[in-house]
């Protein structure tokens, strides 16, 4: 078997495979064990939804139905501020409000432009270490791979104190930049695409007078766009749920993002009888723009999840 | 002739990259790669920037703080190895060092256990994307949201958990309340959290093994067991090791889930007092940044010593392929 064959042999081998196996008990056990595992990894959200649009003090005492109890759309009317105090302490809510909105919004900028550089940055390094020939290029690439080999634990208090000296605390800049600039992950993996492609069409553009930033933008940058929008998302994904960095380098709700929003809310509500169904309803509207970028994106994210890995 | 690659249709770059790069040194000289040299350092100096000014500096940095007495006000001042002597002598280190351990061993056990097996039999059954990505969503979600919605369902009266567990007539679980159940519960959730994005790269690792490979221990005569045991978990170990060792280091380093899902954080009566969450309230809660570091560094340093013995002992360069 070769290469070429492989791709045009696995199909029928798998309709082969698959009617000779249809009745097989194996086979049932294996699917009554993949829908226990997408059973329990499923039901929280669905329990979010369930809870986020139950009334909060129907809900605790009829805590197991499967279904909203007393439904009501009070929890997110909370959350977003707009409910009166009355309604708020009618349907259970601690009355206090939480500006979710303006948390939300601080996660869009901080995920947004720290993925944008972060990605930005790394491809143009990458392109450095692909296609151009320069003294010292595999002696800086092997120092920037070491960085991958490093946990990050022991960076955290140093660069929180270094952030502070800058007089960046409480600052988009201070949250953005040490992941901003350097990520040696993404340009080793950008860097293993641009040296895959043929730099045939590269070469020619060069000949016919192209400048070498012209090729990078007009021609590498717009091939090497699938594995550049998957590390978007992956970098998105990421910084959208950041907790700890922000944490340490916000104090002021004005910057602070959505996950950090989210813990001051459920660790300030009252030990007895929290508002569990306005944190349900809070962790739904935090929860909400990753899961319309997954059914936006859903199999590309799951394709290129499983090929980080890989690589 | 078949060589590994023949079936991975995933990793075209890479070899393509290896074929390339043996090419490299032949156009060395060529006209094209005038001024390159020039170009290339404009292009990697904000990379270069944020390494030595977000990475290899803190490092250094970092190390010099577990020196010296530093409260962040005053600039430090250099003790010798009194942190560390301090830190030897400090039962809540330990302490906290024990429940770490605890709750790496249990997190990363069950989602090493149950990722492998969902990855077999994912690739065994299905190749659905939806299937997949049904798995993988717990992945989108933060470490706070997770722990949130948790400790609804954890509650000890009102939770659905232990509705159902009343169901079946069993007595209700203080999940997050309890002293010997809080580091249990804290680990189920991490296992909820990490489960989908474990077994999703273990399939695609499962994705480059040859299906000729299934088909000849068919015809053999082996059982799926068999074929799982012999011929699935050799051939999957380069990626297994890796899905290992990532898996420890962010156990090891777990902060969002504890500190939202525990009352006090780190609590009941620091049973779930992770260092991390001990780094945290050293550094963050008495400004004792000089130990706080110490700790980072002890960490740091066991994280390294456990990656490297992992990799030994998991051989992970070498595949059992070929």
């Amino acid at each position: 078997m070769s290469a070429a064959v492989a791709p045009s042999a696995r199909p029928a081998a798998r309709t082969r495979a698959r009617t000779r196996r249809r009745t097989s008990p194996g086979r049932v056990v294996a699917w009554i064990y993949l829908a226990i595992v997408i059973g329990v990894t499923v039901f929280p959200f669905y329990w979010m939804l369930r809870s986020a649009f139950s009334n909060n003090y129907a809900m605790i005492a009829d805590p197991s139905s499967p279904w909203p109890v007393g439904f009501t759309l009070g929890p997110f009317e909370r959350v977003l501020g707009i409910a009166s105090p009355q309604q708020s302490l009618a349907e259970g809510g601690s009355g206090a409000s939480v500006p979710i909105l303006h948390y939300l919004l601080n996660s869009i900028v901080y995920a947004t432009l720290s993925t944008a550089c972060m990605v930005f940055f790394s491809t143009i390094a990458a392109y450095a270490f692909a296609r151009l020939q320069w003294r010292g290029r595999e002696l800086v690439f092997s120092l920037f791979l070491a960085a991958l080999m490093v946990p990050g634990i022991l960076t955290l208090l140093p660069n929180f104190v270094l952030v502070k000296e800058l007089g960046l605390l409480n600052t988009f800049a201070g949250m953005i930049l040490p992941t901003a600039l350097f990520s040696a992950f993404n340009i080793f993996f950008l860097r293993q695409f641009m040296l895959g492609l043929s730099d045939e069409v590269e070469e020619a553009a060069l000949i016919d007078g192209a400048s070498r930033l012209r090729v990078l933008f007009r021609l590498t940058i717009p091939m090497t766009s699938g594995p550049i929008v998957t590390l978007s998302i992956l970098g998105f994904i990421g910084q959208w749920n950041d907790y700890f960095w922000p944490l340490l380098v916000t104090t002021d709700p004005s910057v602070q993002p959505l996950t950090l929003g989210l813990a001051v809310f459920k660790q300030s509500s009252p030990q007895s009888q929290p508002d569990w169904a306005g944190l349900m309803a809070a962790t739904i509207v935090a929860a909400l723009p990753m899961l319309v970028l997954f059914l936006a994106f859903g199999k590309r994210i799951v394709n290129s999840i499983g090929f980080s890995g890989i690589k | 002739m078949t060589l590994p690659n023949a079936a991975p249709a995933a990793l075209p770059a890479a070899t393509a990259a290896r074929s390339r790069r043996g090419r490299r040194p032949v156009n060395a000289a060529a006209p094209s790669h005038r001024g390159d040299a020039r170009l290339a350092w404009v292009l990697i100096t904000p990379s270069v920037i944020g390494f030595l000014v977000f990475a290899v500096y803190p490092t250094l940095r970092g190390i010099y703080f577990s020196f010296t007495d530093y409260h962040l006000l005053s600039a430090p001042t250099w003790i010798g190895f009194d942190n560390f002597v301090e830190l030897i002598h400090d039962g809540t280190f330990w302490a906290s060092l024990a429940v770490t351990v605890y709750f790496v061993v249990i997190a990363v056990a069950l989602t090493l256990v149950i990722a492998i097996v969902t990855a077999a039999v994912l690739h065994r059954v299905t190749r659905s994307t939806v299937v997949r990505g049904l798995i993988i969503l717990p992945f989108l979600i933060s470490g706070v949201v997770a722990a949130t919605v948790w400790s609804w369902m954890l509650d000890a009266q009102l939770g659905i958990v232990n509705s159902v567990i009343h169901a079946f007539g069993g007595q209700g679980i203080q999940f997050l309340t309890a002293r010997q159940w809080a580091i249990p519960s804290i680990a189920l959730i991490h296992v909820w959290k990490n489960m989908g994005y474990t077994s999703i790269i273990l399939f695609a690792g499962l994705q480059t093994i040859p299906p000729s490979i299934y088909e000849a221990g068919r015809i053999d005569g082996a059982s799926e067991t068999s074929m799982f045991f012999r011929l699935t978990l050799p051939l999957l170990r380069p990626i297994l090791a890796l899905v290992v060792v990532l898996n420890v280091i962010g156990a090891f380093q777990v902060f969002d889930i504890v500190s939202v899902a525990t009352r006090p954080p780190g609590g009941p009566a620091n049973a779930t007092n992770v260092l991390q969450m001990y780094i945290y309230k050293k550094g963050f809660g008495q400004f004792d940044f000089g130990y706080a570091s110490t700790m980072s560094l002890a960490l740091f340093a066991m994280l390294i010593i456990i990656t490297f013995v992992q990799m030994r002992l998991l051989r992970a360069s070498e595949s059992d392929n070929a």
